[in-house]
C-alpha cells in the first residue's frame, strides 16, 4: 500500500465540523492539516440548484446509497433490510456535507436537555422514566456551553430575537429558552402569511410564539472572520438545495472561504476513508491506544495510507459510527448485558406535521429554511408531565420554506373522497394546491436500551465491508407524546379558521420512506467515565487519546432543537481544548 | 445498438411548439412537417409502441379536461423516456445488492430487484394495445393495475413530468406550473414575502434556463453523452 508523507492533523469529513476544526486549528497553530472528503468539491455555482427534480426529488446533494447504504431493523430478534433509497433522513455528501442542503433552523438545546435523567428524576421520581430507557446526563451543562453557542451564532450569522438575556425574560423572543449572554447578531427574518396567522392564533390562545431563529440573513452580514453574505431573497429553493446567492449559512459560505486562504490546509475530495489505523498499548493504562493515520480509497480506487499525529473524525452520525466499527475501535454495545459503549443511544429527533386547509391562497412558493413562527410552551419539561403518560416534549410551529409542485401537488382534505388519479383528483389537487400548509412539530427522542448501531451481518458495500445497521423503533413514550402534540396542533389549526384540519396519523413502526428529519444522533456518545460513553467530555476517544470524534454522534440524547447549533458549540469547545491544552501536552485529557 | 425509435405526435396536440431534444440538448422547435403537422421525437429508452402506451396511460392519470392541459400537452411521455434513459432509470443511485425481500413491510420502501427500466419494460409488455382502447376501457385497465409497482412509478413520473423544470423534457411551455400558479425559479421574493396576504400572487413563470440565461446540462443528458 502506498504511504503518503505524514500530516500533523487529519480531519475526516469537510462538513460543518470538519471545516470549523480546520479553520480554528489553522488560525491558531502552524500545524499541517489535511481534510479528506469522499464527495465532490463545492459546485462551481449553486444557481442550478433551483431544479426541484434534480435536487429535491433525485437528491443531488445526498449521500449515494449505491455506495453508502445502511441496514435497518426494528429489534434484535428480526432480520434487517437495507435502506435502498434514503427517505426518513437525508445525509449529504461533498464539500460542506449535510450543511449545504440543510434547513438552517438554529435553536439551542433547552438547558435541562443536558441533564434529562437527573432533572426528570428530581421532579417526578424514577418511576416516571420509561422501563427500557437508557437516558444519562451528558456530563457537561448548558451553562458551560453557553459561550460557545454565542460564538457560533456570531460566526455562522443568525437572525432571531432573544427571549432570555442573562435571565431577563423578553416578550417576543422564546421566553422558555435558556439564558443567553448576547442578543442574536441579526434581527429576525420577515414572516410570511401562514406563519403570521399561526403566530396571531397561538398568542390569542395564551401561548408564547416567537420568530424562529435561523441561519438565514435578514440583512447583509459580515462574520467576525470577515466573510460577507447577502440578505436572503426568499426564493423558496432552500431545503435539499444549496443557496443560489450564498445567503443561507452553509459550511461552504461560512468556513470554507477562510480555510481556503490558509496555506497549511489541504482539502482532498473524492477520497473515501476505509479504516482508522491504530495500535494498542501505546500509553500506560488500560486503554492507551494510538491512531497512526487512515487508509482511504482515492478516486481511482487505489487504497492509500495517510499517516497522521492527530485524527479528527468529523463526518455525519452514520459515518462516525461506521468508521469506528469497521476500524475495530472501542467496545461494541451489547443491549442484553448493557456492556460496551460503541453504538449505544441511537436517537432520531421526532418530526411530523398536521395539514391545515385554508380558505385563502398562501403563496407557498415564497420562503426560506426555518422562516416562520414557533412556540415552546410544550418543549422539554416546560409543562407539568405529572398527569400525562410520557416525559419530555417539543416545539410546535409554522414555517414557509418554499413549496415546489412535484412534491407539493396532491395534498387533499381527507373528507374529500376522490381517487388518487384522473380528472377529479387533478381538479381537487389544483383547487387545494396553494391553500394547504403544515403546522409542524419537532420533538425530543429519548434513548432506549434497544435502539443502537452495529454492523450488519448480511449486507455489504462495494468494497466488501459490512453496512452499518440501525436497530430502531418507536415506543410508548413517542406514541403518546405525538398524540398529545397532535391534538394541540389540531386545536390551533381550527382556531386559525381552517376549512379542514387533518391530524397526523400517529407513530406506528419506524418508517424509512417518510421524511422525518436528518437529525440522527448518538452511537459515539460522550460521558464522564469510559464505561458509559465512547468519548470524554472533550469529544476525545476514551481508548485513543489522539482521536477526537465530533458531531451529533456524541449526543447522549436528542433534543427537540435541531442539532447543528449544539454540534458547532461542542466543536468550538473542543477546538479550544485542543489548542489550549492537548497540543501543549498530548495525551488523555482530564 | 438498438434501432433508433421515434415517437410521432400530432403537433396540434402540443400547440405546435415543443421543447425536446434531437441532439440531446433542449431546444424549442416548430412542427417539422407542415403538411401533416406532426413531430418526430427521438426516443432514448422506449420503443414507439411502448411510448404510445405510456402517453395514453399518463393522459388518463393526469388528463386534459375543462380545468386545463394535462400529461399530453406537457409532453410527460418524453420526460419519462429521458428519465428511464438516464441514471434514475438504471438505478444508479439505489442500493441494489441482495438479498431482496420483496415482502418487506411498506415502511421499508421499495425493496425489489427490478430497476425502473425493467419495471417499465416488463409492465408495458402486459399492456399491449392499451393506447387503442377507449378512455373508459383504459381507466378500467388502470384500476386493475393500481396496486402494482409499475402504476406507482407511472403516477409519480406523470406528476414529475407535469411539474419539473422544462429542461427535463416535460412541463412544455410551463403548462404544469401555470395550472397551479408556480412561478419557477424566481430569483427574489424579498419585496413580496410580506405582501399579498390572503391574495393569490402569481408572477409569470420562468424556466431555469430563462432565469440563468444559458443552457443547463441535466443529469440524464450527461448520462447520454457519456455513453456516446
Amino acid at each position: 500500500m502506498k504511504t503518503l508523507p505524514s500530516t500533523d492533523v487529519l480531519i475526516i469529513g469537510s462538513g460543518w465540523t470538519g471545516l470549523l476544526m480546520a479553520k480554528e486549528l489553522s488560525g491558531r497553530t502552524p500545524l499541517s492539516i489535511t481534510i479528506l472528503e469522499r464527495g465532490r468539491p463545492r459546485m462551481a455555482e449553486y444557481i442550478t440548484g433551483m431544479d426541484e427534480l434534480e435536487f429535491f426529488v433525485r437528491m443531488h446533494m445526498m449521500q449515494d446509497p449505491s455506495t453508502d447504504a445502511i441496514a435497518l431493523r426494528y429489534n434484535a430478534n428480526e432480520r434487517s433490510r437495507p435502506v435502498r433509497q434514503f427517505g426518513a433522513f437525508l445525509p449529504g455528501t461533498g464539500v460542506g456535507g449535510t450543511g449545504e442542503h440543510w434547513g438552517a433552523v438554529y435553536p439551542r438545546l433547552m438547558p435541562d436537555c443536558f441533564e434529562m435523567y437527573s432533572k426528570t428524576v428530581e421532579r417526578y421520581g424514577k418511576q416516571k422514566l420509561p422501563e427500557d430507557h437508557s437516558i444519562q446526563d451528558w456530563g457537561i451543562t448548558y451553562d458551560e456551553l453557553e459561550p460557545y453557542y454565542a460564538r457560533s451564532e456570531r460566526e455562522v450569522g443568525i437572525s432571531g430575537k432573544a427571549g432570555n438575556l442573562n435571565g431577563k425574560k423578553i416578550e417576543g423572543g422564546n421566553v422558555f429558552e435558556g439564558w443567553r449572554s448576547s442578543e442574536y447578531p441579526m434581527p429576525p427574518t420577515m414572516v410570511p402569511y401562514f406563519p403570521t396567522l399561526f403566530g396571531a392564533t397561538a398568542k390569542s390562545l395564551g401561548y408564547h410564539p416567537f420568530i424562529n431563529a435561523t441561519a438565514i440573513p435578514s440583512e447583509e452580514y459580515t462574520s467576525p472572520d470577515g466573510v460577507t453574505r447577502p440578505p436572503c431573497a426568499f426564493c423558496g429553493f432552500c431545503e435539499r438545495t444549496p443557496c443560489m446567492i450564498g445567503a443561507k449559512a452553509q459550511p461552504s459560505s461560512v468556513y470554507l472561504p477562510v480555510v481556503q486562504k490558509r496555506k497549511t490546509v489541504s482539502l482532498r475530495t473524492g477520497v473515501t476513508v476505509r479504516r482508522i489505523i491504530h495500535e494498542k498499548g501505546h500509553e500506560k493504562g488500560p486503554n492507551g491506544g494510538r491512531a497512526r493515520g487512515v487508509t482511504y480509497f482515492d478516486e481511482s480506487g487505489e487504497e492509500i495510507f495517510q499517516p497522521a499525529d492527530l485524527v479528527i473524525l468529523a463526518t455525519y452520525t452514520l459515518g462516525n459510527n461506521h468508521l469506528l466499527f469497521l476500524s475495530g475501535i472501542g467496545t461494541p454495545y451489547d443491549p442484553s448485558s448493557g456492556n460496551g459503549t460503541l453504538g449505544k443511544n441511537l436517537t432520531h429527533q421526532l418530526q411530523f406535521g398536521v395539514n391545515v386547509f385554508m380558505e385563502k391562497p398562501l403563496n407557498r412558493f415564497m420562503g426560506a429554511g426555518g422562516t416562520g413562527i414557533r412556540m415552546a410552551d410544550f418543549d422539554a419539561d416546560v409543562f407539568d408531565h405529572s398527569n400525562v403518560g410520557f416525559i419530555r416534549g417539543g416545539v410546535i410551529g409554522a414555517t414557509m420554506t418554499g413549496v415546489q409542485p412535484v412534491s407539493g401537488f396532491g395534498e387533499l382534505p381527507r373528507s374529500l373522497k376522490v381517487p388518487r388519479w384522473g380528472s377529479a383528483w387533478k381538479k381537487a389537487s389544483m383547487e387545494w394546491y396553494d391553500r394547504v400548509a403544515n403546522i409542524g412539530f419537532g420533538g425530543e427522542h429519548i434513548p432506549y436500551v434497544g435502539n443502537y448501531f452495529d454492523l450488519d451481518p448480511t449486507y455489504k458495500n462495494p468494497a466488501g465491508d459490512p453496512l452499518l445497521r440501525m436497530t430502531i423503533n418507536w415506543r410508548e413514550n413517542e406514541r403518546k407524546l405525538v398524540e398529545f402534540m397532535n391534538s394541540k396542533m389540531v386545536e390551533i389549526g381550527r382556531a386559525m379558521g381552517a376549512k379542514e384540519v387533518n391530524p397526523f396519523p400517529g407513530y406506528g413502526n419506524y418508517d424509512v420512506t417518510r421524511y422525518q428529519s436528518t437529525h440522527l444522533q448518538g452511537g459515539t456518545i460522550m460521558a464522564a467515565t469510559p464505561d458509559r460513553g465512547v468519548v470524554n467530555l472533550h469529544q476525545q476517544h476514551w481508548d485513543i487519546s489522539n482521536l477526537f470524534v465530533i458531531g451529533a454522534s456524541t449526543f447522549p440524547n436528542s433534543g427537540a432543537a435541531n442539532p447543528t447549533p449544539t454540534i458547532l458549540a461542542l466543536t468550538y469547545r473542543t477546538a479550544d481544548t485542543l489548542v489550549d491544552k492537548y497540543l501543549k501536552k498530548p495525551g488523555m485529557l482530564a | 445498438m438498438r434501432r433508433r425509435q421515434f415517437l410521432v405526435l400530432s403537433a396540434a396536440s402540443i400547440g405546435g411548439v415543443v421543447v425536446y431534444s434531437l441532439d440531446r440538448r433542449t431546444s424549442r422547435i416548430f412542427a417539422q412537417e407542415k403538411s401533416t403537422q406532426t413531430l418526430k421525437i427521438p426516443l432514448r429508452f422506449f420503443t414507439e409502441e411502448e411510448a404510445l402506451i405510456v402517453a395514453a396511460a399518463a393522459a388518463r392519470i393526469f388528463p386534459t379536461d375543462d380545468s386545463g392541459p394535462g400529461a399530453k400537452e406537457a409532453g410527460v411521455v418524453i420526460y419519462i423516456d429521458r428519465q428511464l434513459g438516464g441514471p434514475w432509470g438504471r438505478d444508479r443511485f439505489r442500493y441494489t445488492q441482495g438479498p431482496f425481500d420483496e415482502n418487506a413491510p411498506r415502511e421499508f420502501g421499495y425493496q425489489g430487484k427490478a430497476t425502473p427500466r425493467e419495471t417499465y419494460r416488463a409492465g408495458l409488455a402486459t399492456l399491449k394495445g392499451f393506447d387503442k382502447l377507449s378512455p373508459e376501457e383504459q381507466d378500467k385497465k388502470l384500476h386493475e393495475i393500481e396496486n402494482t409497482h409499475l402504476f406507482a412509478l407511472l403516477r409519480q413520473n406523470a406528476i414529475e413530468g407535469m411539474f419539473s423544470d422544462p429542461v427535463h423534457g416535460g412541463n412544455v411551455d410551463m403548462v404544469g406550473w401555470q395550472l397551479v400558479g408556480f412561478p419557477g425559479p424566481r430569483m427574489s421574493n424579498r419585496d413580496d414575502l410580506t405582501k399579498h396576504f390572503g391574495e393569490a400572487f402569481r408572477p409569470k413563470p420562468i424556466s431555469l434556463e430563462q432565469a440563468i440565461g444559458r443552457k443547463v446540462r441535466t443529469a440524464e443528458d450527461a448520462d447520454q453523452d457519456s455513453k456516446s
